[in-house]
């Protein structure tokens, strides 16, 4: 890289070039900037003067217009005016905001779900956009804690846009939206977890934080699982309301099933609905629910039946009995899991057996399950044949440790006839140089 | 009864063999304090041709293509009986002869048995070695895993950084511009046909040679012996160093047998061209001291490239350590202190590199 | 190859037996490499197949309207005969939580026992926890066995 030496003797005092005389650039330049604001203003969105003058604000009601303008109202099409009322088209503040074109100008809290609604309850409306939409949010509304409280004055409970956002709306399946189910806990807890906020209401504030912990968040936001449920899962969206003691167990059956139906055909159905207590929370909680281990079942300090059931009792009996089976096929499988691991890592080859194993973990599993009849006889089949399987795969890692001692004594005779060789050799090389001469 | 004394009347008769049976019977070893590293190029010689034994064995199972190539060994490994002997001999004796190759040839240097008029026992020496790490590179690819797979694209980037060259040599290697079936392929023809036909041209060279100008003796000894003719010493190849070689190779039998039944040679996770590579992804030993070379060297060397430099110098290295034979004529002391510095440092340069190679991430 | 000498200096049966002990130590050593060079050149009697085709079973094994499970590659898969005789085959790991699968003849459906994953036929997830369909393979009839084929990828 040369480095270009200048010769500074010429430049300062050259003539400059003639043709163009100085006013006229002068001038020039006066007619671009001047010229410039109209020419901006031509490339800017003409039909919303709102957003001209809104946007370059420094505080309220300044309006991000990027987050407005990637939101799906503006997507579509609508504009402030479809809110706000007034005229887009005008420049003057007071011409667009005027009383002439009936400007609503800051829209308060009382009129939001009845202003959301007046397009979103519109069947014919929304017809037009997206036919699929549902048209039913502001009469579910009225029928949560939400609406019901509002509509008896409180101002404090969420509205619409508490949950949806204002000017940055997007559908709930856009990871952008506050009620996508990744985002839903975080909005609902702006309120709920929030103890001063909630001062005067009768509930807790740490559903966000038992929730936080539990093993459905881990599902929805660790392992992205979309279909692990969210605040709005059992509660509804714009129904919300807490599930009834009795219909609890309902909403943990719409997933879990099997637990539900086993739990139906056992022996806590009915003693749980005389005494007031809501299945499937008693024992995992509604929020904090954890991920369940054997202890759980039994009849240790850590088990749930203790809390009801003591020494003597036909359910002791049953929880304890529950609990044996599944450490004892618990501990089979970790057996196996053991010695195929020794084997492998010995590095005799063990992948068929490993494959046999996880048939041994989803027997474990079900077992698990059953465990909700309450019913030793009934979880037994799944552990006898988990047993079964327990029993070959640990067959196997002996067969692989015993071909490995096979092969260790194969080594052993062959490594004898070597050394039996290398004594004659050695023999041998002395008988001959023994005899030749030095 | 068919006796020793008939067997020999018969095969001269067909063979003509007592004319080489006495060539034979006066070959001789020269025996001094070095002569132990004599046993290296037969022990070498010995381990390819269990290679080549055990290769063939592995060849009667292996399939040569990206679907099958992993499962084939993995059979070999878990169904085929004595199959994870075969296959551990083999990984790990294509290690052993790799080392003894390399041991070799350093003990040749010291012993500068390339001077006049042994320079082409040398050349041929030095075309079998490049001839043995073909072997080990392109039999490493075979198994098609996770390791051999990688280690295959980063060894086959180096060569692609050649200037001019060096994008035709990729395409020649890699059957293609990446690594794919195409490579097993080319490779297993390398392995299997190209690499053995050339190795039996040179083995035959090297051994002829060898046998025409007999073995070597170091100048230090060969002085002292000429100062006093009687401490010469030697031993006759047939029998007494023969059967000393066979101790050897036996020996060399028995730890191949023990790695094999105490650590067999891994099969790790069938490849996947989608996965990414595996973090500290690395060569085989034998190269590391290359890699971990061009790894250390900076980005740009003034307006070169590190690595293509790196490449180079290797290359340089090489064409130097070739044609040592015809550099290293005089027998004055400063030029041969110099030479064996030479030596010391390259052979230190490798054992050093190698293990910074393990030790760093 | 031996020296001959014509003096017999040292014990010439001692001669011998070295001779008799290195030759018997080298046909040992020669056995015991042999003995697994031999075994090894017997096929076994598992005939090894590609992950990527595999033999699933014979015509005779699966009524219509049944399924069962069976190892490809490293994994568990699902061959079903449908009513109409049809066969399908996909992988068997649910893909909630890994669970096995299984045929339900009642339903005519893929169903996961862990949490009540639904499927159809063709491996596409209808109801319940799974994110995503099973992966589908291709079946080919050949005589009286049924070989599973992963699907080429362009």
């Amino acid at each position: 890289m040369a480095i270009v030496q200048r010769s500074t003797r010429h430049q300062e005092h050259a003539p400059r070039a003639s043709g163009m005389p100085r006013e006229f650039a002068w001038y020039l330049l006066a007619f671009l900037l001047w010229a410039a604001f109209p020419l901006a203003r031509l490339s800017a969105q003409t039909t919303n003067s709102c957003l001209d003058c809104h946007s370059k604000l420094s505080g309220p009601p300044q309006i991000h217009s990027a987050e407005y303008l990637a939101g799906i109202h503006a997507q579509k099409g609508l504009t402030c005016t479809s809110c706000h009322g007034g005229d887009s088209s005008r420049q003057e503040p007071t011409r667009a905001k005027g009383a002439i074109a009936g400007h609503n100008r800051h829209v308060s809290r009382n009129q939001i779900p009845e202003l959301c609604g007046k397009c979103h309850s519109n069947v014919a409306y929304m017809r037009g956009f997206n036919p699929s939409l549902r048209t039913d949010q502001f009469s579910q509304y009225q029928t949560s804690m939400h609406g019901k409280r509002f509509a008896k004055g409180d101002r404090k409970v969420a509205v619409c846009t508490d949950c949806h956002g204002v000017h940055d709306i997007q559908p709930p399946g856009d990871q952008r939206s506050k009620v996508h189910p990744l985002n839903v806990a975080q909005t609902c807890a702006r309120c709920h977890a929030d103890a001063d906020y909630m001062k005067g209401y009768d509930i807790p504030t740490t559903q966000a934080a038992d929730y936080a912990a539990s093993v459905h968040h881990d599902a929805l936001v660790l392992r992205g699982d979309l279909s692990a449920p969210t605040c709005s899962t059992c509660h509804g969206s714009h129904g919300a309301a807490p599930p009834g003691v009795d219909s609890v167990a309902r909403v943990c059956s719409t997933c879990h099933v099997f637990q539900a139906q086993l739990f139906d055909s056992g022996p806590h159905k009915d003693v749980f609905a005389t005494m007031g207590l809501p299945a499937c929370v008693t024992c995992h909680s509604n929020h904090r629910i954890q991920h369940p281990t054997d202890v759980m079942i039994g009849t240790s300090a850590g088990s749930v039946c203790i809390h009801c059931h003591s020494e003597g009792d036909a359910g002791f009996v049953a929880a304890g009995t529950i609990h044996a089976r599944l450490a004892e096929l618990d501990a089979a499988m970790a057996r196996s899991e053991d010695l195929l691991g020794r084997a492998e890592r010995s590095g005799m080859e063990v992948s068929e057996a490993k494959l046999a194993q996880s048939e041994g973990r989803d027997y474990l599993i079900k077992a698990r399950v059953e465990l909700h009849a309450a019913d030793a006889a009934k979880v037994d089949p799944d552990i006898q044949a988990g047993l079964k399987v327990a029993e070959k795969t640990y067959q196997a890692g002996q067969n692989a440790m015993a071909e490995l001692s096979y092969r260790r004594k194969g080594l052993l005779v062959s490594v004898a006839t070597i050394v039996l060789v290398l004594i004659g050799l050695f023999l041998m090389i002395r008988k001959l140089e023994s005899r030749s001469a030095k | 009864m068919i006796d020793l004394a008939t067997t020999r009347a018969w095969l001269d008769e067909h063979f003509r063999v007592d004319e080489v049976i006495a060539l034979l019977r006066e070959k001789t070893v020269p025996i001094h304090r070095f002569s132990y590293f004599y046993f290296l190029g037969g022990m070498t010689l010995f381990l390819f041709i269990l290679q080549v034994l055990t290769g063939i064995l592995l060849l009667l199972y292996y399939r040569p293509t990206p679907n099958d190539a992993f499962e084939s060994v993995q059979y070999i490994m878990t169904q085929v009986r004595f199959g994870w002997l075969i296959r551990s001999i083999h990984s790990w004796g294509a290690n052993l002869m790799i080392l003894t190759a390399f041991v070799h040839m350093f003990s040749v240097f010291f012993m500068k048995g390339y001077r006049k008029p042994r320079e082409l026992t040398w050349l041929s020496g030095i075309g079998l070695l490049g001839i043995v790490l073909a072997f080990g590179f392109s039999g490493y690819l075979l198994p098609w895993n996770t390791l051999s797979y990688f280690a295959t694209k980063v060894g086959t980037d180096i060569p692609g950084q050649m200037p001019v060259v060096g994008k035709w040599i990729l395409m020649f290697l890699r059957g293609g511009e990446d690594v794919t079936g195409a490579t097993l392929t080319r490779f297993f023809g390398f392995h299997v046909a190209l690499l053995p036909g050339l190795a039996t041209l040179f083995v035959g060279l090297h051994l002829l040679l060898v046998q025409r100008f007999g073995i070597s003796v170091p100048p230090n000894v060969e002085a002292e012996w000429r100062a006093k003719p009687a401490a010469s010493r030697e031993m006759p190849f047939f029998p007494n160093f023969l059967l000393r070689e066979l101790m050897a190779w036996y020996i060399a039998l028995a730890i191949l047998g023990a790695l094999a039944a105490f650590r067999p040679w891994e099969l790790g996770m069938k490849a996947d061209a989608f996965a990414p590579a595996p973090p500290g992804i690395r060569p085989e030993w034998y190269f590391m001291f290359m890699f971990q070379t061009l790894k250390l060297l900076p980005a740009k060397i003034l307006f070169l490239d590190g690595e293509l430099l790196g490449i180079l110098g290797f290359g340089l290295a090489g064409a130097v350590w070739t044609l040592l034979p015809f550099f290293d004529r005089e027998s004055s002391g400063r030029a041969q202190r110099f030479v064996a510095g030479a030596g010391i440092f390259a052979l230190s340069y490798i054992v050093v590199l190698t293990v910074v190679g393990y030790l760093a991430k | 190859m031996a020296e001959e000498s014509t003096e017999k200096i040292g014990k010439p049966e001692r001669r011998r037996f070295v001779e008799a002990f290195l030759g018997a130590g080298v046909v040992a050593s020669l056995a015991s490499f042999l003995y697994p060079v031999l075994r090894y050149l017997v096929p076994p009697p598992s005939a090894e197949l590609s992950s990527d085709t595999v033999l699933a079973g014979k015509t005779g094994d699966l009524k219509a309207n049944s399924g069962k499970i069976f190892r490809f590659g490293s994994r568990p898969a699902l061959l079903v005969r449908t009513s109409d005789g049809q066969y399908r085959a996909m992988s068997a790991v649910c893909t909630h939580l890994g669970c096995t699968v299984q045929y339900r003849s009642d339903l005519h459906n893929v169903w996961c026992a862990c949490h009540n994953g639904m499927y159809d036929l063709n491996g596409r997830n209808i109801s319940g926890p799974p994110p995503r369909p099973l992966e589908n393979y291709d079946v080919f009839v050949k005589g009286d066995e049924i070989y599973v084929q992963r699907k080429r990828s362009g």
